[in-house]
């Protein structure tokens, strides 16, 4: 059977067909959807992880244990797990052990354009890179042969235009693969020095060993076409240039490290003139002229963005695309928006009000640095808030720290918020934490974490009490607070920051996309209005500016009522039925 | 067999992936190699986004270039303008004459464009336009804008309408059906 499947659902699709028994990630886009699909297989145990160095970990107890495993990531959660994968590399596997990277070339959706491939070479482990959805599929199950052959975790590298783009995969049969015995083996499995350094040894053999498989295996493959132009690439780069350059020959590298040279020489001495074309950092590209080859790459081609058919005509062959319509197209910006009825809106009307020092987060609430809120100040990584906000205390002094707050989301906090909210407490600052609880993992579609009381599958569990949590590390002040009782919160965040010492600020409300949300419906401005703006300043894209007059647009409002609580004329009612 | 460009553009959270997975079975149906490009994660947050549906003999780059697209189908008239020009020269514009103001006009830092229809006529676009929200809205579901569009795409495509009827059957949820159809129809029916 044959299906039209998301790069990501064909990832999900070559676990199952692999016979793996565990699946972990921690949810990031460009990769949410892998574990998303995987955990709609019965044969498979599933789990959204606290960060991805857990999940990396509980993969590799797994493949230990003996059963095929695989642990999914976006590119900057591979930096939280690097400290297993570089010793894990060392351990080498039971079951195979496979690693699902998705870069995120362009910044969709993320704060750094980091080329994972990086971490294969760094850490000494294979790396994988498919082009499409049906690679997708076969590249994971390859991916399982080669972890269990070579005896070493594997990384599957995605870019986000390959996980999130739909094509056929011909569906097959799931092997069950079993679990494989469970030996205990000190010398391999035990990293101290004296067991390790046999081990670096043992990885450096499997490196040659792994060179001289790059040579022969069928995921590395040479098109020939026409010879004046050879082309060497992979991944998402290997359709832009088949569409831009047609029937020259190309080296298409399945196996991205380590590199075949013997191939790489073979196909350069038998082209005119040998491209390079691949995304981000000159990874190929530096390594093929250290073998001496001469090859044109980055010289012409760009190392930030995305790569496309019309950028290489344009940079490579000269050819710029023709105009169809003589229009100077002026759009103004469509940035990103916090959804109608979203409860940081409350929030950051707070915060921007108070003129606090905002160290922020990832998540959704991130967009709060944007106009019209534009209260955050920072954003660096999963958790950085709260280290941030107490290093800035630190460096100012106690006032500085008192006009300052980290404000995080309930999945960050679990993320990886939680030590550094010990560092505050331990080092005795006095920096006030808010942490957004909104019950879910918001920015990345909905996914459970320990906060929300459900696991992958929906099936109840113990939830992290964060109250609990907060004093049990030893913060005595832990207030509850509803970010849309805008007073209420105001006064919450004063008094807290204002104490001389720690705090957490629970913000509690659901996100407005949850199904069991629901409000009154759409508002609507009546004849008490007397245009002050003040329901503007609250930056809801569902209340618009019409000149004569403001409205509410009712195809977006959901009737959350934050603009009624911020209008002074009681001007804001409940407009007619969604449909009438 | 002549490969086809569709562009989907909108505001996030207007259903434009429902409508590009429709498109993609409708490909799949025809027999034809398709290759669909969607937006997920941050930017899907009310701001604009954009879908390729690519479908031909074989397919390789997901993505559609300028002036390659045989129809743009857009759910916002802003969203239209500002993706214009992936349209062919004699490709057509599917759209919803719906408003939805972006942030910057929301804060007052600039004003929406007027006139975009008549601008994007006299530069020569050919326009099929239709108030999509309405038609949904009497359909009895706001959130079929998508169907709406759909069923105006498929009446001004090649594909015969069975095709797209047994795709929606297949894509749309069973409790969404009738009113999804009945907006299918609705915007099929447009002259």
């Amino acid at each position: 059977m044959k299906e039209l499947l998301l790069g990501n659902e064909a990832v999900a699709r070559g676990a199952y067909e692999a016979g793996v028994k565990v699946a972990t990630a921690y949810p990031g886009t460009p990769s949410t959807e892998i574990t998303e699909n995987i955990a709609k297989y019965d044969e498979i145990y599933s789990e959204w992880s606290p960060n991805e160095k857990v999940a990396l970990e509980a993969a590799i107890g797994a493949s230990l244990a003996g059963a095929r495993s695989i642990c999914s990531m976006k590119h900057v959660g591979l930096n939280v797990a690097a400290d297993p994968l570089f010793t894990v590399s060392y351990t080498g596997v039971n079951g195979g052990l496979v690693i699902m990277a998705a870069d995120d070339p362009g910044m969709h959706s993320s704060q750094n354009e980091q080329d994972s491939r990086f971490y294969a070479r760094a850490s000494m482990v294979p790396m994988l890179e498919p082009s499409d959805s049906r690679e997708c599929r076969d590249y994971t199950k390859a991916a399982f042969e080669i972890s269990e052959k070579f005896d070493c975790p594997v990384i599957v590298r995605l870019t986000t235009r390959v996980a999130h783009s739909r094509s056929f995969v011909e569906l097959e049969e799931r092997s069950d693969v079993g679990l494989k015995p469970y030996v205990k083996d000190p010398s391999k499995y035990v990293m101290m020095p004296a067991m390790a350094r046999g081990r670096h040894l043992a990885v450096e053999k499997r490196m040659a060993e792994l060179r001289s498989f790059a040579e022969t295996t069928s995921l590395n493959r040479i098109e020939w076409g026409r010879k004046d132009i050879g082309v060497i690439t992979s991944g998402i780069s290997y359709q832009y240039a088949r569409e831009a350059f047609g029937d020259v020959s190309y080296l298409k590298l399945g196996l991205v490290y380590p590199l075949p040279e013997g191939l790489i020489r073979e196909f350069a001495s038998k082209v005119d003139k040998l491209y390079v074309i691949e995304e981000l950092e000159p990874f190929f590209e530096n390594q093929i002229k250290k073998m001496g080859i001469e090859v044109t790459g980055k010289d012409l081609l760009p190392v930030t963005g995305e790569y496309s058919a019309a950028l290489i005509r344009d940079r490579l062959c000269g050819i710029k695309p023709e105009k169809a319509y003589d229009f100077d197209v002026q759009a103004p910006q469509r940035p990103p928006v916090m959804c109608p009825g979203c409860p940081h809106r409350g929030t950051f009307h707070v915060l921007k009000k108070l003129k606090l020092t905002v160290t922020g987060d990832i998540g959704c609430y991130t967009l709060a640095a944007l106009p019209p809120a534009q209260s955050m100040d920072t954003c660096v990584c999963m958790g950085a808030s709260i280290g941030m906000a107490h290093g800035m205390e630190k460096a100012r002094g106690r006032e500085f720290g008192k006009k300052t707050v980290a404000v995080l989301g309930d999945s960050t906090f679990i993320h990886s918020g939680i030590t550094g909210l010990i560092d505050i407490v331990y080092n005795k600052g006095c920096s006030t934490v808010i942490i957004l609880d909104n019950s879910i993992t918001g920015m990345t579609g909905h996914q459970h974490n320990p906060a929300t009381g459900f696991t992958i599958k929906g099936e109840p569990t113990k939830q992290v009490d964060l109250e609990l949590l907060a004093k049990a590390v030893g913060v005595e002040r832990v207030r509850i607070a509803d970010p849309f009782d805008i007073n209420g919160f105001e006064k919450v965040v004063k008094e807290e920051t204002e104490a001389d010492e720690p705090s957490v600020i629970i913000a509690q409300r659901p996100c407005a996309l949850l199904k069991q949300v629901r409000y009154e419906g759409p508002q609507r401005i009546n004849d008490n209005c007397r245009k002050c703006r003040s329901c503007m300043k609250i930056g809801c894209p569902a209340i618009v500016d019409k000149g004569d007059a403001i409205e509410i647009n009712s195809a977006l409002c959901v009737g959350c009522k934050l603009c009624s609580s911020v209008c002074a004329f009681n001007a804001i009612e409940k407009a007619g039925d969604k449909n009438e | 067999m002549n490969d086809l460009n569709i562009m989907i553009v909108g505001v996030g959270g207007q259903g434009t992936l429902l409508a590009s997975r429709l498109l993609g079975k409708v490909a799949q149906k025809q027999g034809y190699d398709v290759k669909v490009s969607e937006v997920h994660g941050m930017s899907q947050r009310g701001g604009s986004v954009v879908t390729y549906v690519k479908m031909g003999k074989k397919v390789y780059s997901p993505i559609i270039e300028k002036g390659e697209a045989d129809f743009l189908v857009a759910f916002e008239k802003l969203e239209a303008l500002r993706w214009i020009d992936y349209l062919k020269k004699e490709g057509t514009l599917v759209l919803n004459d719906q408003e939805i103001d972006p942030m910057p006009v929301i804060t007052g830092s600039t004003t929406y464009p007027e006139g975009i229809i008549d601008r994007l006529q006299a530069a020569g676009v050919r326009i099929r336009s239709v108030d999509a929200l309405d038609i949904a809205r009497k359909c009895g579901n706001i959130k079929a804008v998508n169907l709406v569009l759909i069923g105006l795409l498929a009446g001004t495509s090649s594909i015969g309408k069975e095709v797209w009827l047994e795709a929606i059957e297949e894509v749309v949820p069973q409790k969404f059906l009738d009113v999804n159809l009945k907006a299918f129809n609705a915007g099929f029916e447009v002259r």
